[in-house]
């Protein structure tokens, strides 16, 4: 049976596939966690880099990159979710929410480098910003800008109708529908958007490039116009232009595996938060 | 030739079929009609063993064809479906030209050269009589048909690989009366070769296309003989009463 | 009360105001991006071919010259070294920068100043025939026996069919895009080549075979993979892969093309398979049925069936892994060699554009040619990254009405 040969030949060929998927994620978690533990103590991740950056630790990195993500979603956050209100509770289906629709889209789709460019040049020289926390908070909003508008559009979506007609029904105000029954009951959704846009401020590099990150800071930022440094920034540093390769080397297999982390525990917590709605929503 | 042994079937818990014991002969059209929910057409896609593709199902007894137990771990569950054609409710033909959707079954199966394909299918759409209809647009999409004509490209489809039993479920149901009353002079056709079993909704339907008529409910056979007699003189209330339309 | 709701509809018609401009934010933002990229982009061609505040002088007797950069960069490489060879004089090439005139004359002969510079540089051009100075327009040679080259500005055919990538050469720099164009396109083609069979395999696995169960396991990794930071992915490409591709095909650097694409194909994978899975999921049952139902089994079922249908889908996801492939800057930055050159095979070292951007726009100063340059090349990726986009978007669109 010649059909039945090929079949078992082509399924056998798409599970290993998928092994090699699961290989590929082990292999690199792995490689970096074997590496990075070896490195990774509480001296790591709470001093300077010394010497070079060949020792000490990267509390700087950490705290830069903990600053632009507070800056950053302070910007894009409410912007995203009102943006998302509008397009789900007040635009109705003209052509106008179209071109929003395909608008937000095209921004998803802008490389990250772009964004990096167009922050220098509107955020650090038009509005003379400088390198500075301000200029990346912004650059790094507008790249998270889509994702949190996604997630909301989609969190705002999965709401019943009959929870906006139940509340119209008894004298409500569509804002106050918005505020009392739409927004609580879409938070988890819109949450788990959140979680994931940080994780993508943690470690995207090319729009800090030019807009905020610095190599090396002698002393932490004492205001929004001062450079910083931060993780991945830090971490390309490392892999690329180190002094002494072998003794950078450790250094950035310990920032590799911070940054990693951060990831890992954001994804991990966007996941379980999901998980926790799916199940609500079944009773 | 079909026969049924004590047939029981679940959905994960749900009983949807309770011992059904059936016989079908051969070259004859049987029908199935029931309320909805009454577990006729779970029974028909179990002939074919659609059923296997429904995750969390259980069967219990025996359906043998032929005499052989289609449900024996031996049996080719591909082989059986290309010797137990099916038609479906809505027409769901390919997104493929019209000849090649009739061709597929031949293909999937390594049936013939080129030349006895095309054969093959005039020899098929002239039995689902819609040759006429599309002989000069064989190469254009099979969405570019009307719905009635859809659903005979789809009997036709089931014809091209030969089978010996064609299942129909609710074959007009979707269709329009034109539309419907040539399915069935189609099917009134092609009894004189194929064994057909169909699942219908419309007891007229059910009256003027078959030689024998299974009534069901809730996952039961209730009466089972010749279609004049369950239609003219049940043997038991309830199928008078669903007959009579008193039902409910 | 009356009063009252009256007061709070003004409320509610301010913050609606609020919501439909913040709903407007995306597309003023892709304005603006336009705008900024655009501006700086086309300002380049504003500049002329050698470097700002300097000119080229050569001796009047040197007729018919007609220097591209090209022609300029070859003589102050020295490879060419005869006039003849440009359609000038027959007399050897000399070349004299400023520098030159200060160790040429004595710093009383050129004065405190400089106030004799310009007289030195004319003599200089003046006396020797086969002389090119290349001098700050302050001190700029003068005189009947001095000509001075027309200058052009920088040209958008040089920009797109020029071979080779010099920002910083002088007197000419060099801003041919091509080398950069290749090294994008030869990456990321080989990295959708590699990526394309493998995440179809395993939305295919996905959505077919795998039980419930295994798809838990899968999809979280997958999402994990999609997560991962790009400097990551650069690093460990820099760490592990890059030595292994330098081990396995004995080449004398790790960091090439193939490199480049095989952390892509990574980096490209989740895209691909949650996009092709979708639209392979989203095939309808019926099509499934008829299909098994003649006895086809179910792989035949998946590639004549079920892979034509989606077929939209299908392009969609590969379209979508490109534009992640194409974009991509950090990890192709850390991996790929970054030799502006145009690549022979795929174990050369190239340079992709947004990589050029990344590692040079920290050098250039502001306004300057090089860094418009860099802006112009954002513009190139920009609009090549909104016309996949947009095609993504018609072609997902696109019933499924034609076969």
């Amino acid at each position: 049976m010649n059909k039945k040969i090929n079949q078992k030949i082509a399924f056998l060929l798409f599970k290993l596939f998928g092994l090699v998927v699961i290989g590929i994620l082990i292999g690199i978690l792995g490689f970096i966690s074997f590496n990075g533990l070896k490195v990774i103590n509480w001296e790591f991740l709470t001093s300077n880099p010394k010497e070079g950056m060949t020792s000490g630790g990267i509390f700087p990195a950490i705290l830069g990159t903990f600053y632009l993500i507070v800056g950053s979603l302070f910007i894009a956050f409410p912007l995203g979710v009102m943006s998302a209100i509008y397009t789900i509770e007040y635009a109705g289906n003209g052509w106008l929410i179209k071109v929003i629709r395909m608008m937000t889209n095209n921004l998803a789709s802008i490389p990250s480098i772009v964004f990096g460019l167009f922050g220098m040049s509107l955020f650090v020289n038009k509005l003379k910003f400088g390198d500075s926390i301000l200029a990346g908070s912004l650059t790094l909003g507008i790249l998270v800008l889509p994702i949190i508008i996604r997630t909301t559009e989609e969190a705002l979506k999965a709401i019943p109708d009959s929870y906006r007609t139940g509340s119209y029904a008894l004298g409500a105000s569509k804002l106050q529908t918005i505020r009392k029954v739409i927004l609580p009951s879409a938070t988890p959704n819109i949450i788990t958007g959140l979680i994931l846009s940080i994780g993508r401020v943690s470690g995207e590099t090319a729009p800090i490039l030019f807009t905020v990150a610095a190599y090396f800071l002698p002393q932490l930022p004492s205001s929004i116009f001062d450079q910083v440094m931060a993780l991945p920034y830090h971490l390309y540093v490392l892999a690329t232009s180190g002094t002494d390769i072998v003794a950078t080397r450790r250094m950035a297999y310990g920032t590799a595996l911070v940054l990693i982390f951060i990831v890992l525990l954001l994804n991990l917590l966007a996941a379980l938060i999901r998980r926790k709605i799916e199940k609500k929503s079944k009773y | 030739m079909i026969q049924a042994k004590n047939i029981h079937f679940y959905y994960g818990n749900y009983h949807a079929l309770k011992g059904i014991n059936m016989i079908i002969d051969k070259n004859t059209v049987t029908a199935f009609i029931g309320p909805s929910g009454c577990g006729k057409s779970t029974f028909l896609r179990l002939f074919n063993r659609m059923n296997d593709l429904i995750e969390n199902t259980k069967l219990n007894g025996e359906c043998l064809i032929n005499s052989h137990n289609i449900y024996d771990k031996q049996v080719d569950v591909d082989e059986l479906r290309k010797q137990v054609g099916m038609v479906f409710q809505k027409p769901n033909p390919f997104p493929k030209s019209i000849f090649e959707n009739v061709a597929y079954g031949l293909r999937v199966n390594n049936m013939g050269d080129k030349s006895f394909i095309s054969q093959q299918v005039e020899k098929s759409l002239k039995a689902a009589a819609l040759w006429d209809e599309v002989k000069d647009k064989l190469h254009k999409s099979a969405f570019e048909l009307s719905g009635g004509q859809q659903q005979r490209l789809c009997i036709a489809r089931a014809l091209a690989i030969a089978p010996e039993i064609i299942l129909m479920d609710e074959p007009a149901s979707a269709l329009d009366p034109i539309s419907t009353s040539k399915i069935e002079e189609l099917i009134h056709d092609l009894k004189q070769q194929y064994t057909i079993v169909i699942v219908t909704h419309n007891m007229q339907q059910a009256a003027r296309i078959s030689d024998k008529t299974g009534f069901f409910m809730s996952g039961e056979l209730i009466e089972f003989s010749e279609t004049k007699k369950i239609f003219l003189n049940p043997d038991k209330e309830e199928t008078q009463n669903y007959i009579t339309g008193r039902f409910g | 009360m009356i009063k009252n709701k009256t007061f709070k509809s003004i409320i509610e018609k301010l913050i609606e105001k609020v919501f439909s401009i913040s709903g407007l934010l995306t597309s003023i933002l892709i304005v603006f991006i336009c705008y900024f990229l655009f501006k700086e982009g086309i300002g380049f061609f504003k500049n002329s071919t050698i470097e700002n505040g300097y000119g080229l002088y050569v001796n009047s007797k040197n007729k018919n010259l007609n220097l591209s950069s090209q022609d300029l960069k070859q003589i102050f490489d020295g490879n060419i070294s005869n006039w003849k060879e440009l359609n000038g004089i027959n007399k050897s090439i000399e070349i004299i920068r400023i520098d030159d005139v200060f160790s040429i004359y004595s710093e009383e002969e050129i004065g405190e100043n400089y106030e004799n510079l310009s007289s030195k540089t004319s003599e200089l051009i003046a006396n020797k025939e086969g002389s090119i100075g290349f001098f700050p327009i302050e001190y700029e040679p003068k005189g009947s026996r001095v000509t001075k080259l027309p200058t052009n500005h920088l040209k958008l055919s040089d920009f797109l069919r020029g071979k080779e990538w010099l920002p910083t050469a002088t007197p000419a720099p060099l801003f041919g895009v091509l080398p950069l164009i290749y090294g994008t396109l030869l990456v990321s083609f080989l990295a959708i080549l590699i990526a394309v069979p493998l995440g179809l395999g395993v939305a295919i696995y996905l959505s077919e075979l795998a039980s419930a169960s295994q798809r838990k396991i899968m999809k979280p990794i997958i999402e994990l993979l999609a997560g991962i930071p790009s400097v990551v992915y650069g690093f460990f490409g820099l760490v592990v892969l890059s030595p292994f591709v330098q081990k396995i095909f004995n080449l004398p650097i790790g960091e090439t093309a193939l490199t480049g694409s095989l952390i892509l194909a990574i980096m490209a994978l989740p895209t691909i398979i949650s996009v092709a899975e979708d639209a392979m999921r989203n095939t309808p049952r019926s099509m499934r049925e008829a299909s098994l139902a003649l006895g086809a089994t179910h792989w035949q079922t998946i590639y004549k069936v079920i892979i034509p249908y989606s077929k939209s889908g299908i392009i969609t996801a590969i379209v979508l892994g490109m534009g992640r492939a194409i974009g991509e800057t950090m990890a192709v930055l850390m991996v790929t060699g970054n030799a502006a050159i145009i690549p022979h095979s795929i174990f050369d070292s190239v340079r992709t554009i947004p990589a050029t951007i990344a590692a040079e726009l920290g050098e250039a100063p502001s306004g300057e040619a090089h860094y418009q340059a860099l802006f112009l090349l954002g513009c190139v990726l920009f609009t090549i990254t909104m016309i996949i986009s947009i095609v993504s978007e018609l072609i997902s669109k696109k019933s499924y009405k034609k076969y």
